[in-house]
């Protein structure tokens, strides 16, 4: 399904040149092994057991384009789309399942860069080996061997071995290979971003120039839509093993562009079900007790004299004993004033009720305090022990606040509470 | 024919460019960082045939009555060395060279072949070697040694059709590493290469026969006229002195072929998914 969009106007130059490179309904599967199969006894049982020992994937499906003489053919999508299958298939590195790849002219892949470079050889050796393996003869490297070292910029170099080399300056020999390699179809895969600024802009310059030149194609995968819309002529975009978009750079970029947002927010919408999923119950609730609020009967500042009077509500329908444990948090002076104890208040009836208490507040100076209700079973093997089924925190506690002319506010406790006397000389 | 001829050579171009390369690179990797380098590579065999000489021939006295024996020994020795260098490392050579064949477009044949033709470059040095021993044993060579190219070539097709055979298959099994460890043993005490074959052929009856047949694997075979061209034309049994019926002096030789043919075809069908199955 090759969807031929409006071309632009840099791009119908190059249609009008021969195709050098064609994929006419190309599809690809891959068996992925369920268990691992490289042992003669696993293929054995397999065999026995009637199991197939794998999964088939698919990973292309029916792909077609053609690209031109003197094209800077660009092919994006997000990963696992299917790419470096295809590119792979376009190297002839994997071979199609059904239809058909041509390729006319030289075609140099470089899925990975420096392939084969070995560290124990030197520089200059493995530019050699390497460029063996992309197909070209000692004499046909040497005709491109000071290229290669002047771009890379590591002409003093050059008979140390590899391993002494930094990364960064492996990098540059392999990119200069690549680069440099005298092909007619370039395959460049997510190389460039390598080297430091410098290097980068030579990369720049150098791509600027291919894509001028009308007998060099260059076919780009990359993840990158900015080196997307600055180089290619021509892109498209696969989507789970299928081309969803081909043509002018622009159309391409900007589907591939929604296409990531689309998937971002899905994404995130994903994550929110998930959160909101969780979050059903408020902090401290869960599904077992999925009420419990401490409340005041009303809403005001309470004198030394009031008695505090508050309701809880719970809803809890597990069968058994279970408590109401409450603390009294000091939200100024910090700490906790008082706590009722585990066990100390039973409940005696399942289900949603509201339960209601008072304390008085006499004992205490000016202050803000908070109460906070848990709901308590006895712990299976230590009956004297409770454990906490669920506590009502953030909005499920309440506040009260005491102010009161006869009150200090540095100490907790009144003098109504306590006082410290003087003593004689105490009696030995 | 002009056409057919330009086809051929970029067809095969490229292969040889990458054989070259990557026998180059094995080579000099071989003795890399240690202090006698490529000497090594003749300092080796050297030193090996004088234990193998002190062994055999002196404590051991394997012999079959001939003065030069001991350097026959060293022939055999060094010729099925060549196998086994050959096939230890032919066998691993395709998931060795995993990472080369999943990023580059190239021959895999080629990987097989390098690790073959770096065996056979360790033999031709071994040749070397046994040669020096040949002449302090004063050795008469003979218009035979001339044939002694062809019998090399032979044994070489068929170590390659058995590489080829393993290297397949070790894609998939694993296990045929060490299936072939211990059939590689199987194949060397049944050739008549440590002990001469008339140790076996004297015990007579079951034996005999036996040894006779011994000669119609295609190693033996092409080990024994190895010896027999280089050495000692006189004494060496080899399937032309040991048959007179000439269907059964080609039976070596139709198994050889057979070998190649089936590691070249097993080899082709199966490497095109070689990428994608490692």
């Amino acid at each position: 399904m090759s969807v031929h969009k409006t071309m632009t106007a840099k791009s119908i130059d190059f249609m009008s040149n021969p195709v050098v490179l064609s994929a006419s309904h190309v599809s690809k599967s891959f068996k992925l092994p369920t268990e691992q199969a490289t042992g003669l006894k696993q293929a054995c049982i397999n065999w026995v057991k009637g199991i197939k020992g794998y999964k088939q994937q698919q990973v292309l499906k029916d792909i077609s384009f053609e690209v031109h003489q003197g094209e800077f053919f660009g092919i994006v999508g997000r990963n696992g789309g299917g790419k470096s299958t295809l590119l792979k298939l376009i190297s002839q590195i994997y071979y199609p399942d059904s239809g058909h790849i041509n390729v006319s002219g030289k075609l140099v892949p470089f899925i990975e860069l420096g392939v084969g470079f070995n560290p124990e050889l030197t520089g200059r050796e493995n530019v050699y080996l390497n460029g063996a393996l992309l197909g070209f003869t000692h004499e046909e490297v040497d005709a491109m061997y000071d290229d290669i070292v002047e771009f890379a910029e590591l002409g003093e170099f050059m008979d140390q071995k590899l391993k002494n080399y930094s990364s960064g300056m492996q990098v540059r020999l392999a990119f200069s290979v690549a680069i440099k390699a005298q092909g007619d179809i370039l395959v460049l895969d997510e190389v460039l971003a390598v080297g430091d600024e410098a290097f980068q802009r030579k990369c720049d310059d150098f791509f600027t120039e291919i894509r001028k030149d009308p007998t060099k194609t260059v076919i780009l995968v990359t993840h990158d839509m900015n080196s997307v819309k600055k180089y290619c002529t021509r892109a498209m975009m696969i989507k789970d093993g299928e081309v969803v978009a081909i043509g002018d750079t622009e159309t391409v970029t900007s589907r591939y562009t929604l296409a990531n947002l689309e998937a971002e927010k899905k994404e995130q919408e994903n994550n929110r079900a998930q959160l909101e999923a969780k979050r059903q119950y408020p902090n401290g609730l869960n599904e077992r007790c999925p009420v419990l609020r401490t409340f005041p009967l009303k809403e005001s500042i309470y004198k030394s004299s009031d008695t505090f009077q508050f309701g809880v509500e719970y809803q809890f329908d597990e069968p058994g004993d279970f408590y109401l444990a409450i603390a009294m948090h000091d939200i100024r002076r910090g700490g906790i004033t008082y706590d009722t104890g585990a066990k100390t208040i039973k409940m005696e009836q399942h289900g949603r009720h509201t339960v209601y208490f008072e304390l008085p507040l006499n004992l205490f100076n000016n202050g803000e305090f908070r109460l906070f209700t848990s709901l308590r079973v006895p712990t299976p093997v230590d009956p004297n022990n409770t454990d906490m089924v669920a506590v009502a925190v953030d909005d499920n506690a309440c506040t009260f606040v005491i102010r009161d002319d006869r009150n200090r506010d540095y100490a907790l406790l009144s003098d109504r509470a306590m006082t410290i006397k003087q003593i004689d000389k105490p009696a030995e | 024919m002009q056409e057919l001829v330009t086809k051929f050579k970029a067809r095969y171009d490229y292969a040889w460019v990458v054989l070259q390369g990557l026998v180059k690179t094995d080579f000099r990797l071989r003795y890399q960082g240690s202090f006698l380098g490529v000497a090594w590579s003749v300092l080796k065999p050297l030193m090996t045939f004088c234990v193998m000489y002190v062994v055999f021939g002196k404590f051991l006295r394997m012999s079959d009555g001939t003065p030069t024996y001991p350097v026959v020994l060293l022939l055999g020795i060094s010729s099925w060395q060549f196998v086994t260098d050959s096939t230890n490392v032919g066998l691993r050579s395709v998931v060795d060279r995993g990472d080369l064949l999943r990023k580059i477009h190239f021959p895999n044949y080629i990987v097989v072949v390098s690790a073959t033709v770096g065996a056979m470059i360790s033999f031709a040095i071994n040749l070397g070697v046994v040669l020096i021993f040949a002449l302090f044993a004063r050795v008469q060579f003979t218009w035979r040694v001339l044939l002694l190219p062809l019998n090399i070539i032979e044994l070489y097709l068929v170590t390659l059709g058995i590489t080829l055979i393993m290297a397949t298959m070790y894609v998939y099994f694993r296990d045929i590493a060490h299936i072939w460890d211990v059939l590689q043993q199987l194949v060397f005490y049944g050739m008549p290469i440590i002990y001469p074959l008339s140790y076996v052929t004297n015990r007579g009856g079951l034996y005999a026969t036996l040894a006779r047949l011994e000669l119609l694997n295609p190693f033996a075979q092409a080990i024994q006229d190895i010896r027999h061209n280089f050495i000692a034309p006189e004494t060496q049994p080899t399937i032309w002195n040991q048959y007179h019926n000439p269907a059964v002096k080609v039976i070596p030789f139709a198994l050889a072929v057979a070998f190649l043919w089936l590691g070249v075809y097993l080899f082709r069908r199966n490497s095109r998914k070689f990428a994608e199955v490692m």
